[in-house]
């Protein structure tokens, strides 16, 4: 019985207490002082690990925003309510955070456009693209097999009607749609204001965008006659808002025939 | 006796070389070999842990174990002791060589369960080696360990900086360039019998 049973229990109890006792001497010997607000800051962090703020992850930034002094507004999906916990940490004066959204430049749901084949292949837009630039007609627009919706972390993405679409109240704008999109489509512009976008990347003559896509921009430059501001251009058939100059007057989402022009 | 410890040293590194020729420890193999700097680092820290490691499993398994009957508990009581070595070598790792501690990122704590540490440990007792032999078998599939490891991120180097196909890119090229190098240690069959007779 002793032997057998309680004799194993005894020397393995000893092992670990000696293993114990030693582990807890060389950890006080050998301590490593870490800067306390690091693990605050990372704290004060919506830990998405996006890596939309340029670093590898949340505690990579805020051990940058503590040691190197980066700026503290660099984190999208936490935004102000992060820029200004983390400046009340450190003790700087708060940043200015204007709220993102990223935005699809493409019109072509299934009543626009119609598809040229069926894709059997692995259902990802990278996989359709490589297959003679996706199944669509239009070679620019969303292939709409869902690669942005399944990176998104906040499941801000879904896919209506043939073509993905942004909720700009769930989106945080951390770009890694922007990223993954083979048609770079996604784009992230400043929300809060009424500034308006091209709903269309398409490259193509007017005559060719018509052929295959009710809802794209043809580069007919009405748009740019109207905007009083110098803010829109059509450049290679197709056309550009300058977000920086652009009012939100609206002139020209009234006066575009394709009403490729919109508000978000 | 020198020639025997020869022997021992020469088997360990080369002929029965530990993630070569035994396969074990595949996962720091692949996953810190990216770099010249970290495979060093990561060959010595797990050289260091062998030996630790053998030096206080061969007492406890013929002091203690064998002579109460209890050997069948050896595994658990090995891992036991590996696990403290690394915790151990964390630690001081964390505070002497912060660089190398980051660099070498979870494959430190994962050589607790880097099965080569235990695989030579449970050998030295299978293969009844003295305790000088153990330290000293120990000490060959540590440098061996080492070699393999400096050896192939050279070979990954070059690998990267290679036009692979798209298909082969990453984990399938660097897989059959591990092939490749292990079928290239197999030239050193026959090395020691061939030197000592």
């Amino acid at each position: 019985m002793f032997e057998a049973y309680i004799l194993p229990v005894l020397i393995f109890a000893a092992l670990g207490c000696a293993a114990g006792i030693l582990l807890t001497v060389v950890s006080k010997l050998f301590e490593v002082k870490t800067d306390e607000r690091i693990q605050a800051v990372n704290d004060a962090l919506p830990q998405v690990n996006c890596g939309a703020c340029g670093y590898s992850g949340c505690a990579d930034y805020a051990n940058a925003v503590v040691i190197n002094g980066v700026a503290t507004n660099l984190c999208k999906p936490g935004g102000a309510k992060s820029a200004e916990k983390i400046a009340e940490i450190l003790g700087t004066s708060v940043m200015e955070n204007v709220p993102q959204t990223a935005y699809v430049r493409c019109s072509g749901n299934c009543s626009a456009t119609k598809t040229k084949m069926q894709f059997d292949g692995e259902q990802t837009c990278k996989a359709a693209k490589r297959f003679y630039g996706g199944s669509g007609e239009c070679v620019y627009g969303c292939i709409g097999l869902g690669d942005c919706a399944r990176v998104c972390p906040e499941n801000a993405i879904c896919i209506a009607d043939g073509l993905a679409a942004v909720n700009p109240q769930i989106c945080v704008a951390c770009g890694l749609c922007v990223k993954e999109c083979p048609n770079n489509l996604i784009a992230i512009k400043n929300m809060g204001n009424d500034l308006h976008v091209v709903s269309c990347s398409s490259h193509d003559m007017g005559k060719m965008v018509r052929a295959v896509c009710k809802n794209g921009c043809i580069g007919c430059k009405i748009c740019e006659k109207k905007c009083e501001f110098d803010a829109i251009h059509v450049e290679n058939n197709l056309a550009e808002i300058d977000q920086e100059k652009c009012t939100g007057c609206g002139k020209c989402a009234a006066a575009c025939p394709a009403k490729v022009i919109k508000m978000i | 006796m020198i020639k025997s410890m020869l022997i021992i040293l020469l088997s360990a590194m080369l002929t029965d070389n530990f993630v070569l020729s035994k396969f074990m420890g595949i996962c720091p193999f692949l996953g810190v070999s990216k770099k010249l700097d970290s495979s060093v680092g990561m060959g010595m820290a797990v050289t260091f842990v062998m030996i630790c490691a053998t030096l206080c499993t061969f007492p406890v398994y013929t002091l203690l174990l064998a002579p109460m009957g209890l050997s069948y508990l050896r595994t658990i009581a090995f891992i036991l002791i590996i696990a403290l070595f690394v915790q151990l070598v964390e630690i001081i790792m964390k505070k002497k060589m912060p660089a190398l501690y980051k660099s070498l990122g979870v494959f430190l704590p994962l050589i607790t369960t880097n099965c080569a540490v235990l695989g030579v440990t449970i050998l030295n007792i299978d293969s009844e080696y003295t305790f000088v032999e153990s330290l000293v078998n120990a000490l060959g599939a540590g440098l061996g360990f080492t070699i393999a490891l400096v050896l192939f991120s050279g070979v990954r180097s070059r690998v990267e900086n290679a036009d692979v196909p798209e298909t082969f890119k990453g984990v399938p090229a660097t897989l059959i360039a591990a092939s490749i190098v292990s079928v290239s240690f197999m030239s050193f069959a026959g090395l020691v019998e061939g030197l000592f007779g």
